[in-house]
């Protein structure tokens, strides 16, 4: 092909500016735009009954982590705000590791189906995906309730007369992400399945090698990008889950979600809720960026 | 069908619309659908109602702007916050046709003395409700949530109200209402520390958790107990000895609203007493209008709910509105509670 | 000779991807059952009845808050498709451009971040914008959608892009065809399907949100996920399985479209 003159790449560059305008127009108004605004709001005042006063202030940030006693003003780590963070991210992790457990065997499942097959355990595996949020947190809601239907049905089988609580509990929470994001763990482990090669494991069993060896050595390394991109899937939404632990947790187990958002409501802490938003906002890119770098050495690694 | 037509109509054609629109914020669960549809089949005002869980949350959507509400109906303690912020209009309700029926105990209110914000919504008293089935002991006491008894533990619920929560701590460990002294305030604090485990939830809506049996115990305010004793007669309310609040919700159009004319027009409408009995007799909580008890349900004038024990009379306190330096503890207390 | 060897089993696998698959299909069939159930409870069978979905279909509330989701979905549908079919032109099949890295991410931010930050920050933008301007409309919903459904509708159409030949394009070129008229004439048949394919996803995804919706709202705006968020706290009864039903009824039939739509060959 013949090499293009300036003016012809003049004007490519300028219609592919123009083509992308109204994107980044949209995007720069109603998602890039208002987090950098967000990042300015952390550094101002909160105004005494919600919204801010514009006035520097780096206490928001100070804020996230450390408080101040309102008793004897001593300074020390805010107990609240670290216990909401540790439980987002063990919730989180808990969440993460469900889903692998019962995720990577059902992507297993599918890849190792005839070929014609696969399709259609795969439709099974989105359509939940492509539910309402609500619905599903709805559907699980229904069953774990004191009046939902596994209570109901022990009850009237006689196996015990009193309701399990076992909804407004750190186990309804986790159960209500595992089920919500489980697809998301399935579908990239099994893009990364189909691709397996099976004489390898062919070849390992020809070596005499046990099933769970074969598991452990040849299977898993050769998946590891899908369980890697499946984990962050699943791991960087849960931190930030708002909806399911609102409604599974009973209004007082926040996770970092609703404590942003309490700073809104209640809190009337406008700059907290800003800072507290882009803390969550860097935690999320760090993991995405591990994520993006193992899965760029796998690249070299495999060639 | 027809009301389908109407409502695509009604989105698509917004700003033509010959009827009026009127947007009311208030408590949830709190208005009566028939009130209601008695106000729009009367006056062709469309309405739409959203609900806040909190005086606090309120506060914090209308300070924020942009909220597209007509009409907010906090309690009195916050009205002069409210006032203060400029967030309410001097609507005047005291030279509306209908203000002759304001009961005048209601009228000179210290939040708004000669009522020229607001018109006096529904008051009713916070204390506790109990299962009694499950606990036998004695009710009238807030004991029953800061130091629970073995058969309630784990199933009691707070409501995320931080004034009614924090005054009826305070009272319980012996302070003054409003108090800003620290001693008191860390005595709190450890109260209430000590008495979050044996919590389940923090959450606003409760009628059918205590019906069913979801709850046990819990900080609630009266009618909602008594909508709970209608569905299950087991449940009954308790008016804490050490100190139990009154407070009046009062509805007030917001400044900046924009339907200030079907505001007013619904302001005058809760004014009459049949109006105001319909509210009373769907929330169960008494109302500021006089002669309304003519139109309301025959139980809410001997309720338990509704008429206080004589001996306990004298625990009762009128909640004042309290000075910055007290309630700005409530968004932190309010963060630690809820963690 | 032996039983055959399976070299792709593996014990237990099968029966936990059974159980998975129980799992993630059995509460939404219960809910669907309960939709209807005849009496009030939501566990309890009483036998069969179309009542809740009746009562749902009466419900004001509930027929102003589907209408107002469909007006969203349409429009950040259309927009957010229209708008992702250009950039999806700008940046694919291309060499590098200045800025490449800082496009992509900026349309896939939606994806990046988590949607409690992105409602917060909408929450505080459009505050001040709607103090400044008085205007409380559903604009800022429709904006708000679009802006997120961006990425959804882009992802397919740069997909299917990818995998068309360009080789017709040049052709059209060197017979001196305009730009506009090989998109028209050449380019667009082809990628139909993956533009179908993105507004679709783009709509579903509208309909679906429920968090950036619940901050951006002004008074009286529910879509019908906000109001089955704020009925969730209160009395449940059947009607939301109804209502839950209807909405899976939609997102069903739209991802089998979706999915034929994918298969469709260039």
């Amino acid at each position: 092909m013949a090499e293009l003159s300036i003016t012809e790449a003049k004007r490519q560059t300028r219609n592919r500016w123009l083509l992308l305008a109204p994107a980044l127009i949209i995007l720069i108004f109603a998602a890039s735009g208002p987090l950098l605004i967000t990042l300015v709001y952390s550094f101002l005042s909160p105004g005494d009954f919600g919204g801010v006063v514009w006035e520097f202030s780096t206490d928001a940030w100070f804020n996230v982590v450390m408080e101040r006693d309102i008793f004897d003003d001593t300074l020390g780590w805010s107990d609240a705000h670290l216990s909401i963070f540790w439980r987002s991210v063990k919730l989180s992790l808990l969440t993460t590791l469900c889903c692998l457990i019962v995720g990577f065997p059902t992507a297993y499942f599918i890849a190792t189906r005839p070929k014609k097959q696969r399709d259609m355990w795969m439709l099974l595996i989105i359509i939940p995906f492509w539910t309402n949020l609500l619905i599903r947190t709805f559907a699980i809601l229904e069953l774990i309730r004191n009046e939902g239907v596994i209570n109901s049905a022990l009850i009237a089988m006689g196996v015990i007369d009193e309701p399990i609580q076992m909804l407004f509990t750190e186990f309804s929470i986790i159960l209500g992400m595992v089920y919500v994001y489980l697809p998301l763990m399935v579908l990239p482990i099994y893009a990364s399945m189909e691709r397996l090669d099976f004489s390898l494991v062919e070849a390992a069993y020809d070596l005499y090698a046990t099933r769970l060896k074969v598991l452990r050595r040849v299977i898993l390394p050769l998946v590891k990008p899908g369980v890697i991109a499946g984990s962050i899937l699943v791991f960087v939404p849960s931190l930030g889950a708002y909806v399911t632990p609102r409604v599974m947790g009973g209004g007082n187990q926040l996770m970092i979600g609703n404590l942003i958002e309490l700073q809104f409501g209640q809190g009337r802490n406008w700059p907290l809720g800003a800072a507290l938003s882009i803390t969550l906002l860097a935690i999320v890119m760090v993991a995405l960026m591990a994520y993006v770098r193992a899965a760029g050495e796998e690249e070299v690694r495999h060639g | 069908m027809k009301t389908t037509l109407t409502a695509v109509l009604a989105l698509l054609a917004a700003p033509a619309l010959a009827e009026g629109e009127l947007n009311i914020y208030n408590w949830g669960n709190y208005t009566s659908p028939e009130m209601i549809e008695k106000f729009e089949a009367e006056t062709g005002i469309s309405v739409t109602i959203t609900d806040y869980d909190s005086n606090d949350t309120a506060l914090a959507k209308i300070k924020a702007g942009g909220h597209g509400f007509d009409i907010v109906v906090p309690s009195g303690t916050y009205i002069p916050i409210f006032v203060g912020e400029g967030l309410l209009m001097e609507s005047k309700p005291n030279e509306m046709e209908n203000f002759k029926h304001v009961d005048p105990q209601w009228v000179d209110v210290s939040f708004d003395p000669g009522r020229n914000y607001t018109v006096p919504w529904q008051w009713g008293t916070v204390g506790v409700t109990v299962n009694t089935s499950v606990y036998e002991g004695d009710i009238n006491t807030a004991a029953v949530i800061f130091d629970p008894p073995e058969e309630l533990k784990g199933k009691i619920n707070v409501v995320p109200e931080m004034s009614d929560v924090m005054g009826l701590a305070i009272k319980y460990v012996g302070g003054e209402q409003c108090t800003a002294d620290k001693e008191v305030l860390k005595q709190v604090r450890d109260v209430l520390q000590a008495a979050k485990p044996h919590w389940l939830s923090m959450d606003y809506g409760n009628i059918e958790k205590y019906a069913k049996g979801d709850l046990s115990a819990g900080v609630n305010w009266n009618g909602a107990s008594f909508r709970s004793r209608n569905q299950n007669p087991d449940i009954a309310f308790g008016y804490p000895q050490e100190g139990f609040p009154v407070w009046m919700d009062n509805a007030a159009i917001l400044s900046d609203a924009k339907n200030v004319d079907e505001a007013k027009t619904f302001l005058n409408f809760i004014m009459a007493p049949e109006n105001a009995a319909m509210l009373s007799s769907f929330a169960r909580y008494a109302n500021g209008i006089k002669g309304s008890e003519a139109f309301m349900p025959e139980d809410m004038k001997t309720a338990p709910e509704v008429v206080v024990p004589a001996d306990l009379v004298g625990a009762a306190y009128v909640a004042e509105t309290c000075p910055p330096e007290a309630t700005k503890l409530f968004p932190a207390s309010s963060t630690e509670l809820l963690k | 000779m032996d039983k055959a060897f399976d070299v792709r089993k593996q014990t237990g696998f099968t029966t936990i991807a059974m159980a998975c698959f129980a799992m993630l299909y059995m509460p939404i069939i219960l809910l669907v059952i309960y939709s209807f159930n005849a009496g009030t409870s939501i566990a309890i069978w009483e036998g069969f009845s179309w009542r809740w979905y009746a009562s749902a279909w009466d419900n004001e509330q509930v027929q102003e808050a589907t209408i107002r989701s469909l007006i969203i979905a349409f429009w950040a549908a259309l927009i957010s498709t229209s708008v992702a079919v250009m950039a999806a032109l700008a940046t694919t099949r291309t060499r590098k451009f200045r800025g490449q890295t800082t496009v992509f991410a900026m349309i896939n931010q939606p994806l990046m971040v988590p949607e409690i930050v992105t409602a917060v920050a909408l929450l505080i933008f459009f505050a001040m914008i709607k103090v400044a301007t008085g205007y409380t409309g559903l604009l800022y919903l429709i904006i708000a959608h679009s802006a997120f459904c961006i990425p959804f509708a882009y992802l397919p159409i740069r997909a299917r892009l990818q995998g068309m030949d360009l080789s017709l394009e040049q052709a059209a070129a060197d017979l001196y065809a305009t730009p506009f008229q090989i998109f028209r004439r050449i380019t667009l048949p082809q990628l139909w399907p993956g533009i179908l394919a993105g507004a679709m996803l783009a709509f579903v995804i509208s309909l679906d949100d429920v968090v950036i919706t619940e901050f951006v709202k002004s008074a009286g705006q529910d879509t019908l996920p906000t109001y089955m968020l704020g009925q969730l706290r209160r009395v449940v009864t059947p009607e939301i399985n109804a209502i839950s039903t209807a909405l899976l009824g939609i997102s069903i039939t739209m991802v089998v479209a979706f999915t034929l739509l994918s298969k469709i060959k260039t």
